[in-house]
C-alpha cells in the first residue's frame, strides 16, 4: 500500500515539528504550511490525502480556509483546536471537517483519528457486517449480537447504533444524529439522544457506567469505538 | 435614576448639616449670651467648627467656619444685630477668630487626609503579602512540572551513559510533568475566566448518571487509594445544565477529597433531586394543568467522606480564591473549590460545605434546573 500523505496546516513551529516527527515515524509523507494561504496553495499544488488544519491561524481563521477546501477537496480533513471551544468545534464539524483534537492531545488519540478518516476513503466497499471483538453488527441481517447472543435492540435503537458503528472512530453531532434518527424537527431534542444512548450502553457494553464503545463527546456528540 | 437621587441626597446632607448645627449651636448660645459674655460665645463656636472639621468634608468646613463668623459678627458683637463693629479690639479679634477657626479646620482635615493615606497603605501592603503567598505557591505549582520537564529532556539530550530503564522513567516524568501542569494552566485559565465575567453556561440535556460516572472514570487512578461509594437516585430526570462545567465541579470536589484525606478513606457522591412549590396554591395551574409552571426541581449532589472534616471557623472561607487551610500541607494554588463555586453559581446553583457529626466533609451542590421525564417506551 502506498503512504498516505498528510497536509499540515499549523503556524506554530514546534507543533509542525512534533505533528512531522509523529507521522512520520508512522509511516505517513508529511508536508507543511505555516498559514492558510500557504496551506491552500499547497492543497490545491498536490492533493494530500488527509489535511490536519489549525483553527487558530495568523492570517485568516481556519473556519474559513476549511470553508474554502471543502468547495473542492474531497479527502477528510482534521481540526486542531484549543480548549473549552465545542462551539468551534462543532461549528468546523457542519462546515465538513471529519474530525477534530482539541490541544493538547495525546498521540495515540491523534493516530486513532487519522486511521479512522483515512479508513472512510479506502474501504468504501461497505462492510456489511461490524466485528469489534465480543460485538458484532450486522448492518445486512440488522442483527446485533454480544458474546454471540442476540441483543434484543427497538428500531430506534439499533438505527442509532448502526449509524454511529457505520462511522466508527469518528466523532458523530448531536445534530446530524437526531437529524438522522428522529428527522429535521428533533434536532434541538438532545434529551432523546441521552436517554437512548443510556439505553444502548446497558445493552451493549460490558460496564454501562464505563463505557468503551459508545463514547461522549462533551458538547460535541458521540462517537463509536471499535477496539482497543 | 434612584441612585443619581440618593447621591444628590447624600451630597446634600454633606453641605447642609455642618451649617445647620452651626446655626442650632449659635441659636442656644444667643439665649445665653446675656449670663455668659460675647467673648465665650465665640470659643464655643470655634470649638463647634473644630468638631464639624473632624467629620466633614473640607468645603462643608470652611463654609462653617464663614457661617460662624458672620454669626458671631452679626449676633453678638456690639452693636448686635448689624455687621458693623464698633470696637477696634472686637475687629481684631474677629479677624483672628476667622484666621483660627479656618486655621483649625484645615488642620484638621489634613490629618484626617494623612491617617487616610496610612490606612491605604496598611491594606495595599496586605494585599502585596496576599499576592506573594499566592505567587509563592502558584510558581511553586507551574515550576515543579516545568523543573521536572527541563531537567529530564536536558539528562536525556545530553547524559550519554543512560540505562534504558532510567531513560524510560526520564520519559515518563516528563510525561507526568506535562499533564499537571497541564491541570494547573487549566484551573487558571478557569478562574480568568470567572474573573472575567465571561462564563456563560451552555445548558443542555444531561445525564447525571453519566456525568458522575465520567468524573470517576476520569479520576480513576488518583482513586486506586479510596473507598468510592456512588448513591444515584434511579428515578432521576434529565436535567438541563452545562455538562462540562458541572464535571469540572465534581472533578475539583472529588480531587479535593482524594488529596486531603487520608487513604482507606470513604468518598461518597450520592445524587437526587427535590421538587420544591414555589408560591401559593393556585387552583388553575395546580388542578387543570398537572404539568406546574411554578414548580421547581432542585438537582442535589452530594460529595462527602469520612476523614476529618474541615475546622468549623474555615468552612465558608475555603471557597474563596486562592484560600488554603492554615495547616494544609505545600502544592496546592486553592484555587480548586473558588472554580466550583464559581462554576455552580454560574448555572444559578449553590454550594456549601458542613462537617458531618461523625466526622468528615460534606459538599452539597444545589442546582435548579429544568428536568425532562423523557419516557422511553412512550417515544418508539
Amino acid at each position: 500500500m502506498n503512504k498516505a500523505e498528510i497536509l499540515v496546516i499549523d503556524d506554530e513551529e514546534q507543533m509542525r515539528r512534533l505533528l512531522e516527527i509523529t507521522l512520520q515515524s508512522n509511516d505517513y509523507i508529511v508536508k507543511e504550511a505555516s498559514t492558510g494561504y500557504d496551506g491552500l496553495i499547497a492543497a490545491a499544488n498536490h492533493p494530500p490525502d488527509l489535511i490536519i488544519l489549525d483553527l487558530g491561524l495568523p492570517d485568516e481563521s481556519g473556519h474559513s480556509v476549511l470553508k474554502k477546501l471543502r468547495d473542492w477537496y474531497k479527502n477528510p480533513i482534521i481540526i486542531l483546536s484549543v480548549q473549552s471551544s465545542e462551539e468551534d468545534i462543532v461549528t468546523a464539524l457542519d462546515n465538513g471537517a471529519n474530525d477534530y483534537l482539541v490541544k493538547p492531545f495525546r498521540t495515540a488519540e491523534l493516530l486513532a483519528r487519522i486511521r479512522s478518516t483515512l479508513r472512510d476513503i479506502t474501504s468504501e466497499e461497505n462492510n456489511s457486517l461490524i466485528d469489534c471483538n465480543e460485538l458484532q453488527i450486522d448492518l445486512a441481517a440488522r442483527i446485533v449480537k454480544k458474546k454471540n447472543e442476540i441483543v434484543k435492540l427497538t428500531s430506534t435503537e439499533y438505527t442509532l447504533l448502526a449509524l454511529l458503528a457505520q462511522h466508527e472512530g469518528k466523532v458523530l453531532t448531536h445534530q446530524f444524529l437526531l437529524k438522522q434518527v428522529w428527522g429535521p424537527s428533533y434536532i434541538n431534542e438532545s434529551q432523546y439522544l441521552r436517554v437512548f444512548i443510556a439505553q444502548l450502553r446497558k445493552k451493549i457494553e460490558d460496564n454501562p457506567n464505563k463505557p468503551f464503545h459508545l463514547i461522549t463527546e462533551s458538547g460535541v456528540g458521540y462517537r463509536f469505538v471499535a477496539k482497543e | 435614576m434612584n441612585a443619581v437621587f440618593t447621591g444628590h441626597f447624600k451630597k446634600v446632607k454633606e453641605y447642609l448639616f455642618p451649617p445647620l448645627i452651626v446655626c442650632a449651636v449659635a441659636a442656644a448660645l444667643f439665649l445665653l449670651t446675656d449670663i455668659i459674655g460675647y467673648r465665650v460665645v465665640a470659643f464655643v463656636l470655634l470649638m463647634t467648627v473644630s468638631l464639624i472639621a473632624m467629620f466633614s468634608d473640607i468645603v462643608p468646613v470652611v463654609l462653617s467656619a464663614l457661617l460662624s463668623a458672620l454669626i458671631w459678627d452679626y449676633f453678638f458683637i456690639p452693636p448686635r444685630f448689624t455687621l458693623h463693629i464698633g470696637d477696634t479690639e472686637d475687629t481684631f479679634m474677629l479677624a483672628m477668630y476667622f484666621v483660627i477657626a479656618l486655621v483649625n479646620a484645615v488642620l484638621t482635615y489634613k490629618i484626617r487626609q494623612i491617617e487616610k493615606e496610612a490606612r491605604e497603605k496598611e491594606v495595599k501592603a496586605n494585599s502585596v503579602k496576599f499576592y506573594n503567598i499566592l505567587f509563592n505557591s502558584l510558581s511553586h505549582e507551574l515550576k515543579t512540572p516545568i523543573a521536572a520537564i527541563i531537567g529530564a529532556s536536558d539528562n536525556l539530550l545530553t547524559a550519554s551513559k543512560i540505562s534504558e530503564e532510567n531513560k524510560h522513567n526520564l520519559i515518563s516524568e516528563i510525561s507526568i510533568a506535562s499533564v499537571r501542569l497541564n491541570q494547573q494552566v487549566e484551573n487558571l485559565l478557569n478562574m480568568s475566566r470567572l474573573e472575567s465575567g465571561y462564563i456563560q453556561a451552555k445548558k443542555d440535556w444531561c445525564d447525571i448518571n453519566e456525568l458522575v460516572y465520567s468524573v470517576v472514570n476520569k479520576l480513576e487512578d488518583k482513586l486506586l487509594h479510596h473507598g468510592l461509594k456512588i448513591e444515584i437516585n434511579e428515578k432521576l430526570p434529565l436535567f438541563k445544565l452545562d455538562f462540562g462545567l458541572l464535571e469540572n465541579v465534581l472533578i475539583n470536589l472529588l480531587g479535593n477529597a482524594v488529596i486531603y484525606t487520608p487513604p482507606k478513606t470513604t468518598i461518597t457522591i450520592r445524587a437526587d433531586f427535590i421538587k420544591i412549590v414555589k408560591g401559593h396554591f393556585n387552583f388553575f395551574s395546580d388542578i387543570l394543568q398537572p404539568e406546574r409552571d411554578n414548580e421547581i426541581t432542585n438537582l442535589i449532589i452530594e460529595v462527602s467522606d469520612n476523614g476529618s472534616g474541615f475546622p468549623k471557623e474555615e468552612t465558608e472561607k475555603v471557597f474563596e480564591k486562592f484560600y488554603r487551610l492554615k495547616n494544609s500541607k505545600a502544592g496546592g494554588t486553592g484555587l480548586g473549590l473558588s472554580i466550583a463555586r464559581g462554576f455552580t453559581e454560574a448555572q444559578g446553583g449553590t454550594i456549601h460545605l458542613t462537617n458531618h457529626p461523625d466526622g468528615g466533609a460534606i459538599f452539597t451542590i444545589t442546582l435548579p434546573a429544568e428536568v425532562s421525564y423523557l419516557n422511553k417506551e412512550k417515544n418508539e
